[in-house]
C-alpha cells in the first residue's frame, strides 16, 4: 500500500504538472477550513454579539429610558452598535494566517487571491454579520423600535452587514502587518462605513414612519454589489504589501 | 537536462538598502540548489523573491524559459513553498491542515494524506489538535506537503528547523528523491547538506561593510526611477 | 506626440530630474500664488459688493470655497499619484501622493475652520450638520486615515503603497459619501441657505472668487513640490547626485 501510494504521487513529479487546480475547490475548501477554526473556538462568534448587546445596553442606561425616545433613535443605535461590533471582530480576520505563515500560502496559490479573500469574508459575515442581523430584533425590542420598522431592520443588516465586512477586510488586510493594529482599523475604516449607516437607518426611519423602502434598499444592494466586486481585489492587493511590510 | 528555473541579473533593494544585486542563476530539473550566506545577507529575501511573495525586484525570473511574470498561475501550479513559518493551524488536526493544502492544489484521499503524514513520522497524531504536537512535529506537518503535492520545483526555507536528527536525514533523502526524479529543489539551511548528487550553491555572504559599500556604489549606478 | 508625453513621463519617474526641473518652477507658481491671492483677497474683500441677505460675511466664502475645492481635489491627486506609483512603481509618484496628504488635511481643516466661523453669524451656532460642513468632515477623517496609515508602517515603500491602496478606496468612496451625506441632510433639515449655491452669483462676486481659486491652486503647487523635493532628498540621500548636491552647499 505504502509503495504504490508513493508511485501514484511520484509519477507525476516528472515533466509538466497538468492543470489539476480548480479555484472553486480552493474557495470551498478555504471556507470549510475557517469555518471548522470558528467551530473550535466558538467565542469568536459569541463575543461580537455579547459587545453587540452590551452596547444598545448602555444607550438607554446612558440617555434616557423613555419608550418614546427610545423608539426615536432605536435604528440608529442598532445600526451603530453592530457596525462597531462588526469593526472589532475584523482585525483578527488575517491575523493568525499572517502569524502562522498560511497567509503566504494564500498569496502564492495558484488562485485569484481575490477569490479567496472572498471566501474568508464570507466566513466573517457567516459568523458576525449574520449572527447580529439575527440578534438585532430581539435588542430591536428592547429599544422600542415601531412594529413598522422590524422587517426594514432585518433586511437592511442582512443587505449591509456583509458590505461592512467586505469594506472592513481592506482595512484588515492593510494593517495585518503592523504592530498596533486596533485603533489604526478603527480609523481607516469607520469612515467608509458611513454611506451604509446612512441608508440603512434611513431605511428603517422611512419604514417605522410607514414610508417606502425600496429606494433605500436599492442603494444598499448597490453598494453591497460594488463591494463585493471592488473589496477583495483591495483587499487581495493590501494583503500582497503588507506581506512586505 | 531541462532548466526549470532561471534568474538573471537579479537584485533587489529593500528599503534603500541593497542586499544583492547582479545575480545569475540556472536551475535544471535534477539540481539541488542551496542558498548559503550569513544571517542577514538576504537568503529569505531571495528565496521569497523566488517564490513569487516579493514584488520589487530587478531582473528576470523564468520559469521553463518563460518570464514568470507571463503566466504566474503556471508557476504557482509548479511550486510548493515551506516559508519560515510553517503555515499549520494549530486547532486544526494534521489531516485538516494537509487537506486545506491540498484544496489549493490538488485533492488528496484520506489514504494518501496518511500516507504522507506516515512518511513524516506522524502515524497516530493523524487527528489530534496541531497545538499539542511540538514545533518540530509542526514542521513535519508542513513538510509531509512535500509527498503530496507533485509540484517539480520546491522551494524550501529552513526545511531542518526543530527536526531532529534523523528527521534530517530522512529529509535529505527525500530531497536527494526528488532531484533524481527530475525535480528540482531551492533551500537555505545552516546545516551541512550531504546530498549524493551535486550541491549548487549561491553565495550571498558579504560581510556587512563590503555590502555596504557596494550597496552605494549601486545605487548611484542604477537607474533611479524604478522603484 | 504620445512618443513624446511617455518619455516625458519617463524622465519624471526620475527624482533627480524631478528635483531638478521643479527647482526651477517653483519661484514660477510661488510668484502666481502670491499675485493670484493678493488681488483675489483685495478684490473680494474690499470691492466685491455686499450680499443682499448676509451682509459682508458672505465674504468668506473667498477662503472657505477655494479650501473646499482643494481639499476634495488633493485627495483625488493624491490617489492618482498614489496609483501611478503603485501601478508603475515610480517612486517619484509615491512621494508626491505622501506629500499632498498633509496638505489636503490642512485644506480641509481650514475650509471646516471658515466653515464654522461663517456658520456663527448666519446660523447662530459655530457647527451646523450641514451637508457640505459634514462631508469635510469625513474627508477630514480620510486624510487623518491615510496619513495614519503612512506613519505606521516602518518601510517607506510598503507605505506608500498601502496608503495608495486607502486613497484609491477613498476615492471611490467620496462621491457614495458625498451623495449619502447630501441626501441624509435634506431628510434631516429642510434646505435652508447653503454657502454657495446661490441663485445666480453676480459676476463681480465670483470674479475675485475664481482669482482666488486659481490663487490656491498655485499655492498648493508650491508647497506639493518643495515638499516633494524635500522627500527626494531625504529618500535619495544617500545617492551620488544628493550627495554632490549637498557637498556643493
Amino acid at each position: 500500500m505504502d509503495k504504490t501510494g508513493t508511485e501514484q504521487i511520484s509519477a507525476n513529479t516528472i515533466g509538466e504538472v497538468k492543470s489539476q487546480v480548480s479555484t472553486w475547490r480552493a474557495f470551498t475548501g478555504t471556507l470549510k477550513r475557517d469555518l471548522l477554526l470558528v467551530f473550535r473556538r466558538r467565542s469568536d462568534i459569541v463575543n461580537p454579539l455579547l459587545f453587540f448587546s452590551i452596547a444598545v445596553t448602555l444607550f438607554p442606561l446612558g440617555i434616557s429610558p423613555e419608550p418614546e425616545f427610545l423608539s426615536e433613535i432605536a435604528a440608529g443605535v442598532l445600526w451603530v452598535a453592530a457596525l462597531l461590533a462588526t469593526l472589532l471582530s475584523l482585525d483578527s480576520l488575517f491575523q493568525q494566517d499572517m502569524a502562522d505563515g498560511s497567509l503566504e500560502q494564500l498569496v502564492i496559490s495558484p488562485h485569484p487571491l481575490s477569490v479567496l479573500v472572498l471566501s474568508k469574508v464570507l466566513v466573517h459575515w457567516l459568523v458576525t454579520g449574520l449572527p447580529l442581523t439575527l440578534l438585532a430584533p430581539l435588542l430591536a425590542v428592547m429599544m422600542f423600535l415601531p412594529d413598522e420598522g422590524f422587517g426594514t431592520l432585518f433586511i437592511t443588516l442582512l443587505l449591509g452587514t456583509p458590505t461592512l465586512s467586505l469594506i472592513g477586510a481592506i482595512g484588515a488586510a492593510l494593517t495585518v502587518g503592523l504592530r498596533r493594529t486596533g485603533v489604526l482599523l478603527t480609523l481607516l475604516i469607520l469612515p467608509l462605513y458611513i454611506p451604509v449607516l446612512i441608508f440603512g437607518t434611513g431605511a428603517v426611519t422611512a419604514a417605522a414612519n410607514g414610508m417606502d423602502v425600496l429606494g433605500h434598499l436599492a442603494i444598499l444592494g448597490a453598494m453591497f454589489m460594488v463591494a463585493l466586486v471592488m473589496a477583495p481585489l483591495a483587499a487581495g492587493a493590501a494583503l500582497k504589501i503588507s506581506l512586505n511590510g | 537536462m531541462q532548466e526549470l528555473l532561471s534568474g538573471q541579473n537579479l537584485a533587489c533593494e529593500r528599503d534603500d538598502r541593497l542586499l544583492f544585486s547582479g545575480l545569475d542563476f540556472s536551475l535544471n530539473s535534477g539540481d539541488v540548489l542551496q542558498i548559503a550566506g550569513p544571517n542577514g545577507t538576504g537568503k529569505t529575501t531571495l528565496l521569497r523573491m523566488l517564490a513569487g511573495l516579493l514584488p520589487d525586484y530587478e531582473g528576470e525570473i523564468c520559469f521553463k524559459g518563460q518570464p514568470v511574470s507571463d503566466d504566474p498561475d503556471l508557476f504557482r501550479e509548479n511550486l510548493l513553498y515551506i516559508g519560515h513559518h510553517p503555515g499549520i493551524k494549530l486547532n486544526l488536526t494534521p489531516e485538516e491542515n494537509l487537506r486545506w493544502y491540498q484544496s489549493l492544489y490538488r485533492p488528496a484521499t484520506t489514504e494518501q494524506i496518511h500516507h504522507a503524514l506516515a512518511q513524516v513520522k506522524l502515524t497516530g497524531y493523524e487527528d489530534v489538535p496541531c497545538y499539542t504536537l511540538s514545533a518540530g512535529q509542526h514542521r513535519r506537518v508542513a513538510l509531509a506537503r512535500l509527498f503530496l503535492q507533485p509540484s517539480p520545483l520546491w522551494v524550501l526555507d529552513e526545511p531542518f528547523t526543530a527536526i531532529d536528527q534523523g528527521g534530517v536525514k530522512e529529509i535529505e533523502q527525500l530531497i536527494a528523491d526528488h532531484a533524481q526524479q527530475g525535480g528540482a529543489v531551492i533551500l537555505t539551511t545552516h546545516h551541512n547538506l550531504s546530498l549524493p548528487a551535486e550541491l549548487k550553491v549561491i553565495n550571498l555572504g558579504q560581510s556587512p561593510q563590503q555590502k555596504k559599500d557596494n550597496g552605494s556604489q549601486q545605487t548611484d549606478a542604477g537607474e533611479p526611477g524604478n522603484g | 506626440m504620445f512618443d513624446k508625453f511617455v518619455a516625458w513621463f519617463h524622465r519624471m519617474g526620475s527624482p533627480k530630474w524631478f528635483y531638478e526641473i521643479t527647482g526651477r518652477w517653483i519661484p514660477w507658481f510661488g510668484a502666481a500664488a502670491v499675485i493670484f491671492l493678493l488681488v483675489g483677497t483685495v478684490w473680494g474683500l474690499a470691492f466685491a459688493p455686499q450680499d443682499y441677505q448676509q451682509g459682508n460675511s458672505f465674504r468668506i466664502i473667498y477662503i472657505h470655497v477655494p479650501a473646499a475645492i482643494l481639499a476634495q481635489s488633493i485627495f483625488f491627486a493624491m490617489a492618482i499619484a498614489g496609483g501611478i506609483g503603485l501601478i508603475w512603481k515610480m517612486k517619484v509618484a509615491d512621494m508626491v501622493a505622501r506629500s499632498c496628504a498633509p496638505i489636503g488635511a490642512t485644506m480641509t481643516f481650514v475650509a471646516l475652520f471658515t466653515g464654522a466661523v461663517w456658520g456663527k453669524p448666519t446660523w447662530g451656532a459655530w457647527w451646523v450638520w450641514d451637508a457640505r460642513l459634514t462631508s469635510m468632515l469625513i474627508l477630514l477623517f480620510l486624510y487623518f486615515g491615510v496619513i495614519a496609515l503612512q506613519s505606521a508602517f516602518d518601510s517607506k515603500q510598503s507605505a506608500a503603497r498601502a496608503s495608495a491602496i486607502l486613497s484609491l478606496v477613498g476615492v471611490v468612496n467620496i462621491p457614495i459619501i458625498k451623495y449619502s451625506v447630501e441626501w441624509w441632510n435634506t431628510l434631516h433639515q429642510p434646505a435652508t441657505f447653503t454657502l454657495t449655491e446661490k441663485p445666480a452669483m453676480p459676476v463681480e462676486m465670483w470674479l475675485p472668487l475664481l482669482v482666488m481659486v486659481i490663487g490656491f491652486y498655485c499655492f498648493f503647487a508650491t508647497v506639493l513640490m518643495m515638499r516633494t523635493r524635500n522627500e527626494i532628498l531625504e529618500r535619495e540621500k544617500r545617492t551620488q547626485w544628493v550627495q554632490g548636491l549637498l557637498s556643493k552647499k
